[in-house]
């Protein structure tokens, strides 16, 4: 199984070239060759900040049509929390919940209410490893994939949880299968996201091996579809919702932490934040914290990019969903049979390494070193790579020459004219003699083959 | 013989806020040597603290890093007031910070205690109103 899939591809007419992506990602997982966009998988931890920072909105991202819900005969919709911060003046969830199912799904199962139960384990866990702490969530799939990328030493501090999505996932579909008597082939188990991350999610899960989710869809794609289903006649509403205060806090950055009730944590949103945050911690200079919160996007799932509403209005909008619920509705004790924890483990993918074995890792960097001061410093672009230093690793693993370097290239390009007008000097004082008219052919020739290896390099 | 690489850092004295970058620098170029986890987090956490220290007490100064394949060197050189006791220096909590390093949560007397304990080997070299120059090795 593939361990490195994304969910954001290239719209190749639509992508220019030019460097905004690049310069965005978190990774540095983005080159630009040949006027395209290329997204490297392995370092891709699928924060979808280039989908938000591409000015020609060429990086389209992943998720499934609605139309997926005629594949099954019975379909649970799971909606996250984030989805009804989109709506305005919303004060009670069971209008969104209603408005699902009349757009077709059988059921509904509330991410809110697994959140809740994810929320409770996680207090306990973290009370009974309180000599580990700090622990860091794991709900968001980017942050997973990031530290097992680039903090191996965090990854025994990860909260070792299944998202709040695969819970529900996993009860939802227990659940229909009692109810119908249907195989679970037959029933679709559908997920109502804020992001593309949990579309790679599904299909390469991480904390356990295969995900109860068979469909992603986006919020932005759900959104318009139930508004005309919502009723504001609260009478007419059949209750569904089993989820408070904590369970629907989560899609704000700081919700998950208030579920492990403790002053002890930090929240951090926003991918480059949140590297931060980890830099901090594998230094340990963030310390005597019992729980650190990362959301990839700013202020958290709300932030998701497969939303409508502005994430800070979203964040406003969950409050007043908030104000009149219960802490909590739905517990762990009434799912005796739900696996809260990860049944496999997350290992560190040293995917940056530059060499096989540390000496040659060791040689590889002494000559990136070496190439980084050629460069000029100026970090570009024009490469195609984000910063010179990328430039000269590229080199290192054979991926790219120095005279993509356009700095490099000019003086290049200097060098061999400053030559060719040297000899044109000479061709006019000294032209007639058999001698120097062979050596002139000869240096003609060298040039005029140097000129159209360059050429063929490098346009 | 062993192939080695060195990197150097200059350390300016007057910006907390950059503290760290060295070490950082460092720590990533590790991770892409594929250096043990351990390892790295040892160095990080050693240099750092040694940067934080050039900052808070000697204005600044040079940092060395050499990595070979049995170690890795780090000499920490400044030219600040020197240490007048290095016994009391080394001691856990004893700190000479001024007031308003201590408010930003430095200066909490673990510096020197840190860096002898995440480094293998350390050597101080000190002399008043000359300068300090620590040696940490870090075996692989």
């Amino acid at each position: 199984m593939n361990k490195f899939i994304r969910s954001v591809r290239l719209d190749e007419d639509a992508c220019r070239g030019c460097i905004n992506c690049i310069k965005h990602c978190p990774t540095q997982a983005i080159r630009v060759h040949n006027g395209k966009a290329h997204i490297t998988d392995k370092f891709c931890i699928d924060c979808g900040r280039c989908i938000r920072y591409c000015p020609h909105h060429a990086k389209i991202p992943d998720y499934d049509s609605l139309n997926v819900i005629n594949n099954f005969k019975y379909t649970v919709a799971l909606p996250a929390p984030s989805l009804y911060a989109q709506y305005n003046n919303l004060t009670n969830v069971d209008i969104v919940l209603n408005a699902l199912l009349k757009l077709g799904f059988d059921d509904v199962f509330e991410v809110s209410a697994a959140a809740e139960l994810v929320s409770e384990a996680s207090r306990a866990y973290i009370e009974a490893h309180e000599e580990e702490a700090p622990f860091i969530s794991t709900a968001c799939p980017s942050i997973v994939r990031l530290v097992r990328v680039k903090f191996p030493s965090l990854i025994p501090k990860l909260l070792p949880f299944k998202p709040p999505v695969e819970v529900a996932a996993e009860i939802a579909r227990k659940r229909a299968m009692e109810k119908t008597g249907l195989a679970s082939e037959d029933i679709g188990i559908i997920f109502i996201s804020p992001c593309p991350s949990k579309v790679s999610y599904v299909k390469a899960p991480l904390g356990i091996k295969k995900s109860q989710i068979d469909n992603v869809v986006a919020i932005k794609e759900v959104y318009p579809l139930l508004l005309p289903h919502m009723t504001h006649d609260e009478n007419s509403l059949t209750p569904l919702s089993a989820s408070g205060r904590i369970g629907i806090g989560w899609g704000n950055s700081g919700g998950e932490a208030a579920g492990i009730i403790t002053d002890s944590y930090l929240a951090a949103d926003g991918i480059v934040n949140v590297l931060r945050v980890l830099e901090g911690l594998e230094d340990e200079k963030i310390h005597g914290l019992k729980f650190i919160e990362l959301n990839a996007c700013n202020g958290g799932c709300v932030g998701g990019v497969l939303t409508v509403e502005n994430a800070y209005v979203a964040e406003s909008k969950t409050k007043r969903i908030l104000r009149y619920l219960p802490v909590t509705q739905s517990h762990l004790d009434s799912y005796p049979d739900v696996r809260v924890k990860w049944d496999s483990l997350v290992e560190y993918e040293p995917v940056f390494r530059l060499g096989s074995t540390f000496k040659e890792s060791l040689h590889m960097m002494k000559t990136v070193e070496e190439l980084t001061k050629r460069f000029p410093g100026l970090d570009c672009g024009s490469c195609g790579a984000p910063t010179c230093q990328a430039l000269a690793e590229d080199i290192v693993r054979g991926e790219a020459t120095v005279n993509d370097c356009t700095y490099v290239l000019r003086d290049y390009i200097n060098r061999l004219s400053d030559e060719i007008e040297l000899l044109a000097n000479a061709v006019n004082e000294n032209g007639q003699s058999d001698e120097s008219l062979k050596t002139l052919q000869e240096n003609i020739g060298r040039l005029s083959v140097e000129l159209e290896e360059l050429f063929h390099s490098t346009f | 013989m062993n192939e080695s690489i060195t990197f150097q850092y200059k350390i300016s004295g007057d910006d907390f806020t950059r503290a760290g970058e060295a070490s950082s620098d460092v720590k990533n170029k590790l991770k892409m040597m594929g250096v043990d986890n351990n390892v790295i987090r040892k160095t990080a956490i050693a240099m750092y603290e040694g940067e934080i220290n050039m900052v808070i007490h000697a204005d600044g100064g040079d940092i060395t890093v050499d990595i070979s394949d049995d170690e890795i060197k780090i000499v920490l050189a400044d030219q600040g007031p020197g240490i007048k006791d290095v016994v009391k220096a080394m001691q856990a909590g004893f700190s000479t910070a001024p007031e308003e390093v201590r408010a930003l949560g430095f200066g909490a007397g673990m510096g020197l205690p840190n860096m002898k304990k995440y480094s293998d080997e350390m050597q101080i070299e000190t002399e008043l109103g000359v300068g300090t120059t620590v040696t940490m090795l870090i075996h692989m």
